[in-house]
């Protein structure tokens, strides 16, 4: 919801906006206020709370952007009182962050005033004394303004979950990551909320100085914030890019990885897999073929019927590929997708023979994305099939090559949000492609192999 | 030969690690003389200790390891710096000594290493023995000083002198590491002290910052500042964690997929990761910093990795037997498929001159696949490649000659046949730089 989005913004949310924003403004209009001194104080910790606001991380484009806010807040709360947070939570209107719209600044300014105000009355409701602490008021400071925490925290997730229900886009990923990621997100808001306390006992001994104190190990965080996202982008880009360098080489698998990848993620979504296990499979979608370089190219280009031999070269590529990645140090449930991401639920697959429950979750995930990608895409000895013909392939071999339960949940999936097929690969004459002349992931025309008999 | 054989095997300290057998006898000596003292004196404010002493030991068992190898105890250090910086707890002065303080601080890390020793994972009596001496300094300073009515009831003065002898542990610990590493890795010392610092700045402040937080918040609440402190912090050590493991992750991932080539017959097996420790090693010796440093890692271990595009692996793998356009078109490749990552781009650029003669190239070489050629002229002269290029050029080549062997012969015949190509085509620089680090690594093997 930005400037030029919020003339798309919904009744509904204009209205819960409004709501938000009238009811933090009645609340702390009608005071009680306090002496010259409050309002310094209300000036200096506001000073701080625009300095949090203006750096904030941006955690989703566009949508969401997390700051240690509730520190300034929380520490108002203990010494100012209710509507002194409150008064504080409001100064996030002069926030110097460009991003948000008009509409968001509202919107967060009454948020935040809100969460501060109702902080601040749970901390005197549980029997905390509003004013700057001194050694007599520990420990038992600590329980109220613990609560303050956990109300000061709800309240402003509650208000943010219903902000975002009502405003962003119905599409899979947009309803679903702010869930996961909420939980981590209180749980780093209560971790902040502790220097709070920390900047009101500080205000006794060091005043105005307390909250530049306690700037610096708040900064020193944020940046390890920003650095995990950069490096996680950094991370994905690079498997990425290598992951397509390996499939390069032949003309018609270009871009399988990563249709796997996605697949593989449709499904683990739908079945409701942990958003960590979720990163994992995404990982051992887009690894799940980097053995295939270990086959012979000849091989891979012969047209007619495999020799033993050559037969045994193919079933070989899920080890390969496992002694690639073994040793990167992600969940052990990826490396064993990747070794056994053909192994077929009647045990007639490869390297092991597993059969049923023995193969990992994970390869039986990735097995049906595979063979729906390789179904739907181009091949040298047929054109790509349409989506309905390749469900209804994977119903037929639900059972004896694939889990049904991940057949289904992969076709829900599908009807859902919809499968982005492949262009067919526009042909170029070049030394440096080869073209497979059979595909070992295609279920519908399995491998010919020469009788040893 | 079998003299100086013999002598390695009989003085091994001699060769290394003789700057941290001489680090934990210090760390020794000040703990043996601080403990006789306590032990002489008697424990003054026991409470107090022991609190300080427990959060210690838990900051101990979280330790954090860094990018580079580096461990660190953020929250024990905090806990220490701020149990030396103590003023008043509550209303009540505190009275204990300097040597207290070693004392208390040693008990608590030697009680939180026990549970990394139990499950297996090394000691690491050097960061200990840093740790320790860096808190000792600051206590030797302050704890004289604490008693002072001057420092005592003056918030500015009192502010002043810990912020400083806060910064004077840290850089005191920054030192002594960086020495540590010069000792271990062969860097230089001005280098190693730079990386330290900048590895180590943004948690180090941030655990100074904590650490004067908590001798201030003591005064008003007690010792309910140590544990109402350690959660923020704990967030923070939390958010290292993750971004040092992602950055391990991904250098695990860079060197698996450099293998591929490997698997796929197009190189030698185990040239990508030869190749990137001899570029690591020569680089090092070259006095290249550490982000750099990382950089060359991923371009050496990348640096074959064109040859996928390939249709078919050149025979043996050894680039430098081909051609100069097809090096030329393997590293161009290389450099197209690290350049879609895009976060690399200094790296798809170390990739992409990988081939270059040091001296630069005189003309625009012939561009590949219609892509025009580079004017590769500045002012009149030549443009250098990268110093990273100019070093993968010569390890690779090196280990296109030898390969796997250890034989020192064919070591150093390789080392003259690339000397006597200095002219134009090798940096006579990253030459000598890698026949030292040749002849070193001959000597250890013996």
């Amino acid at each position: 919801m930005r400037g030029e989005d919020s003339a798309r913004l919904s009744w509904a949310a204009r209205l819960y906006i409004g709501g938000v924003v009238l009811v933090a403004t009645v609340v702390l209009v009608r005071g009680p206020f306090g002496d010259i001194r409050w309002w310094r104080n209300v000036a200096v910790l506001g000073l701080l709370l625009v300095v949090f606001e203006s750096t904030a991380t941006l955690l989703r484009p566009r949508q969401l952007a997390w700051s240690p806010n509730s520190s300034a807040t929380l520490a108002a709360a203990v010494l100012l009182g209710p509507v002194g947070a409150g008064l504080v939570g409001a100064c996030t209107i002069f926030g110097m962050r460009r991003g948000p719209s008009i509409a968001q600044r509202a919107f967060n300014t009454g948020m935040m005033a809100l969460s501060a105000y109702l902080a601040g009355r749970a901390f005197v409701a549980m029997g905390g004394t509003v004013g700057i602490p001194n050694s007599t008021s520990f420990p038992k400071v600590i329980g109220p303004f613990a609560v303050a925490a956990v109300v000061h925290a709800a309240t402003n997730h509650t208000l943010l979950a219903g902000v975002l229900w009502l405003t962003s886009d119905r599409d899979f990923a947009g309803r679903r990551a702010p869930l996961g990621m909420s939980v981590k997100l209180i749980a780093s808001d209560l971790g902040y909320g502790a220097f709070g306390l920390l900047i009101a006992a500080l205000w006794g001994v060091a005043g105005v100085f307390a909250p530049v104190l306690i700037l610096i190990p708040l900064f020193v965080a944020r940046w390890a914030v920003t650095q995990i996202a950069e490096q996680q982008q950094a991370y994905e880009a690079t498997v990425g890019a290598l992951c397509q360098a390996v499939e390069t080489k032949d003309f018609y698998t270009r871009g399988h990885s990563d249709r796997v990848s996605r697949g593989s993620v449709m499904i683990a979504r739908e079945i409701g897999m942990r958003g960590e296990r979720v990163e994992a499979i995404r990982y051992a979608g887009m690894l799940h073929d980097v053995g295939k370089l270990g086959v012979p190219t000849k091989v891979l280009q012969k047209t007619g019927k495999l020799t033993e031999e050559e037969y045994a070269a193919i079933q070989l590529h899920p080890m390969r590929g496992l002694d690639i990645v073994r040793e990167i140090g992600f969940l052990d449930e990826a490396l064993a997708g990747i070794m056994h991401h053909h192994e077929r639920i009647d045990g007639r697959g490869y390297p092991m023979g597993l059969a049923g429950g023995e193969i990992p979750e994970f390869a039986r995930v990735l097995a049906v994305a595979d063979a729906f990608d390789s179904m739907t895409s181009t091949r040298s000895y047929r054109g790509a099939r349409p989506v309905e013909e390749a469900v209804a392939e994977l119903r037929k071999w639900a059972g004896t090559q694939f889990d049904p339960a991940f057949v289904d949940a992969f076709v829900a999936a599908i009807k859902r949000d919809g499968w982005q097929s492949p262009e067919p690969p526009v042909l170029a004459v070049d030394d440096l492609t080869t073209v497979a002349a059979q595909d070992h992931d295609d279920p519908s025309a399995p491998l010919r192999v020469i009788d040893s008999l | 030969m079998t003299q100086r054989r013999h002598e390695l095997r009989r003085f091994p300290w001699q060769v290394r690690d003789s700057g941290l057998l001489l680090l934990v006898v210090a760390a020794g000596v000040v703990l043996f003389a601080s403990v006789a003292q306590t032990a002489v004196q008697g424990l003054r404010d026991p409470r107090i200790a022991v609190a300080f002493g427990v959060l210690i030991a838990f900051g101990e068992v979280l330790r954090l390891n860094l990018p580079g190898d580096r461990e660190t105890a953020p929250i024990g250090m905090a806990g220490a710096l701020a149990y030396a910086l103590l003023i008043r707890v509550g209303d009540h002065s505190v009275q204990y000594t300097a040597e207290q303080v070693v004392t208390v601080t040693a008990i608590g890390m030697i009680v939180g290493a026990l549970p990394h020793l139990a499950v297996g994972r090394p000691a690491k009596i050097g960061g200990m023995s840093i740790r320790l001496l860096c808190v000792a300094c600051v206590a030797f300073i302050f704890r004289p000083l604490a008693g002072n009515s001057a420092v005592a009831y003056h918030w500015g003065l009192a502010f002043s002198v810990m912020t400083a002898l806060a910064v004077l542990a840290l850089l005191l610990e920054a030192v002594l590491t960086a020495l540590l590493r010069v000792d271990e890795q062969r860097a230089r010392f001005r280098v190693a002290l730079v990386d330290e610092m900048r590895v180590q700045l943004p948690l180090g402040a941030a655990v100074g910052a904590s650490g004067l937080l908590i001798a201030f918040a003591a005064e008003v609440m007690g010792l309910a500042a140590l544990a109402v402190f350690t959660a923020p912090l704990l967030v923070t050590q939390v958010a290292f964690r993750r971004y040092a493991g992602i950055r391990a992750t991904y250098l695990q991932t860079v060197r698996a997929l450099a293998k591929v080539t490997e698997i796929g017959g197009y190189v030698e097996p185990g040239h990508s990761e030869r190749v990137s420790r001899l570029a690591i090693a020569v680089g090092r010796e070259l006095g290249i910093h550490e982000p750099q440093l990382l950089e060359l890692e991923y371009a050496a271990l990348m640096h074959d990795i064109g040859q996928l595009s390939l249709a078919d692996p050149i025979p043996g793998g050894a680039t430098v037997l081909v051609s100069r356009q097809d090096q030329q078109r393997i590293a161009e490749l290389g450099a197209d498929v690290i350049q879609q990552a895009q976060v690399l781009g200094s790296v798809a650029e170390i990739v992409r001159r990988q081939n270059e003669p040091y001296r630069g190239v005189e003309v625009a070489h012939e561009g590949y696949r219609g892509r025009p050629g580079r004017l590769d002229r500045w002012d009149g002269e030549p443009s250098r490649p990268p110093l990273s290029s100019r070093i993968i050029k010569a390890a690779n080549a090196f280990d296109d000659l030898v390969g796997s062997s250890l034989d020192p012969g064919r070591a150093a015949a390789a080392v003259q046949q690339l000397r006597l190509d200095t002219a134009s085509e090798y940096d006579p620089e990253a030459v000598e730089a890698l026949s030292r680090v040749v002849n070193r690594r001959s000597v250890i093997q013996l």
